[in-house]
């Protein structure tokens, strides 16, 4: 009684089975869609990010205000909405993107928010003194952002920088909703078609994990390295050794 | 040459240069004096826009220094040592001195690193040329800042109490490398309490109070006979 309450229940053996027997065609579709949705909505987060980030530490009022407005919209309203918006609200202004592209634009514009308020963070830390130095070199306001600034906010940045990774990747799982094609879809949709709960949640949870966790003791170990290094500021190896390069 | 003509600043509502003038020569050795709070450091950073005027002109060489030209003139005609260094950490010694001049002058890298190494050189640290600033002592990050001052060949450098927040054994050897500095054709205009480098460097001393000019004069005439009665009292006060 218990043995075949077992072999036919939720976690059953068979359950086991089926998901293997189509893992590759299933799960492995759905993981790499999600890794290059997560890959390239990173890539967008960064450049928006530092940007933006850069934007709201300028004397300029109005690149100020373009990037708090940027930064609180995408802060204060759920991704999902985000994603639902560029799904069912663009296409009626025309404009029609497969779910990959929302994919990779909706977590980029999300993730670019928080990233743009990390880089921002990152540069203020830094001492009045190297700008004024770097004025009275005669540096331009974004050489000094370039060669000076930015290369020392990296390790206030990075920590926090790669927590946003983190959540990027599991946060791609919305576009479930959208019929995207990633992972979480793949899987939700396998599981109801073939009456597979439980196993398939575990792997696909698994699968995420597999992403997520490296990144996360990543995260930890810049962020002690940081700690340790904080009265020094900055001292990588290969910045300016040997002269500046760029 | 310099020109500083009725240079008003305010901070605020706090009136700190009230019509200053003032005309430093090439090659002039400068030394400007004064109770804190007198408007020195607001002064000599109107020689190169960090401080705009709020009313008044500043002429490097017969041009006009403006919001627009600023940048520009920094990076052509003066450099600036301050209190507090500020050196860039997160490069080397040779990076410091070489990135200005390969980014901003368009010095071949190699070119660049051989003549920081002269510079180096003249202060003493070519040694601790792949050193980073925080592992200098206060006196050697001075004099690293005074070798980037001088890698960019400008004619102008203006001091802001280089010595000030060095620990006392340290200040000798940052004045050493200023005095040998002042016997080349460099104008340096230097905000000190230095008393004895002043005397032994200086064309010219100029005491200010209250953001005016009160007194200007040679060193002798500054140390055996000044006139102002504030100039005497905070002489009185710093040579004590
Ligand atoms: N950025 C600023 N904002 C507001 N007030 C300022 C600013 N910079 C300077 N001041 C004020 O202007 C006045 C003159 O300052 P300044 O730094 O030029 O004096 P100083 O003669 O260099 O003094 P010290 O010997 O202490 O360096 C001071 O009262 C100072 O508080
Ligand atoms: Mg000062």
């Amino acid at each position: 009684m218990m043995f075949r309450a077992f072999m036919d229940g939720p976690f059953g053996p068979s359950k086991w089975m089926t998901l293997f027997s189509d893992f590759s065609e299933i799960f492995l579709i759905g993981f790499f869609t999600t890794l290059k949705v997560a890959s390239l909505g990173l890539c967008l987060a960064l450049v928006l990010g530092i940007v933006f980030g850069v934007f709201s530490t300028s004397n300029s009022k109005i690149l100020r205000t373009i990037a708090r407005v940027y930064v609180e919209i995408w802060q204060n309203t759920p991704l999902v909405i985000q994603i639902f918006f560029l799904y069912n609200g663009l296409p009626r202004f025309g404009l029609v993107w497969s779910q990959f592209v929302i994919g990779v634009i909706g977590v980029g514009l999300y993730h670019g928010a928080y990233i743009s308020e990390v880089v921002r963070t990152g540069i203020e830390a830094i001492p009045k003194g190297q700008y004024e130095a770097a004025a009275s070199q005669g540096f331009t306001y974004l050489q000094t952002m370039r060669y000076i600034i930015l290369p020392q906010s990296i390790k206030i940045i990075l920590p926090p920088l790669t927590n946003q990774a983190l959540n990027l990747v599991k946060n791609t799982s919305v576009l479930a909703m959208i019929a995207g094609g990633d992972l979480m879809y793949h899987a939700d949709s396998w599981s109801t078609y073939k009456l597979v709960y439980g196993p398939t949640y575990i792997v696909t949870g698994m699968l995420y994990f597999v992403i997520c966790y490296p990144l996360s003791k990543l995260a930890e170990r810049l962020e002690k390295k940081s700690k340790e290094d904080a009265p020094a500021p900055v001292g990588s190896d290969d910045a300016g050794k040997g002269g500046a390069e760029a | 040459m310099i020109r500083v003509e009725n240079v008003n600043k305010f901070f605020g509502d706090v009136h700190v240069l009230k019509d200053v003038n003032l005309t430093v020569e090439e090659g002039e050795k400068l030394v400007i004096i004064g109770p804190s709070g007198s408007g020195k450091s607001t002064l000599i950073r109107c020689m190169n826009y960090l401080e705009e005027p709020t009313s008044g002109k500043v002429y490097i060489d017969d041009v006009e220094l403006t919001h627009k030209n600023k940048t520009e003139m920094a990076r052509k005609c003066s450099s600036m040592v301050f209190q507090q260094f500020n050196l860039y950490p997160h490069m080397t010694v040779l990076g410091n001195l070489t990135l200005a001049p390969i980014k901003l002058q368009g010095v071949p890298k190699e070119k660049a690193i051989e003549d920081a190494y002269g510079y180096l050189e003249r202060v003493g640290l070519r040694h601790k040329a792949d050193a980073y600033p925080q592992n200098l002592s206060g006196g050697q990050q001075q004099r690293v800042a005074i070798a980037r001052a001088l890698a960019t060949k400008q004619k102008i450098i203006l001091f802001d109490e280089p010595t000030s927040a060095l620990d006392p054994e340290m200040v000798q050897e940052v004045l050493d490398v200023m005095v040998e500095l002042s016997k080349e054709n460099i104008t340096m205009i230097c905000v000190t309490h230095e008393m004895g480098f002043a005397r032994q460097v200086a064309d010219r001393v100029i005491f200010m109070d209250g953001g005016t000019i009160i007194e200007s004069g040679t060193p002798d005439h500054f140390f055996e006979n000044p006139q102002n009665e504030r100039t005497k009292s905070f002489l009185s006060k710093i040579l004590r």
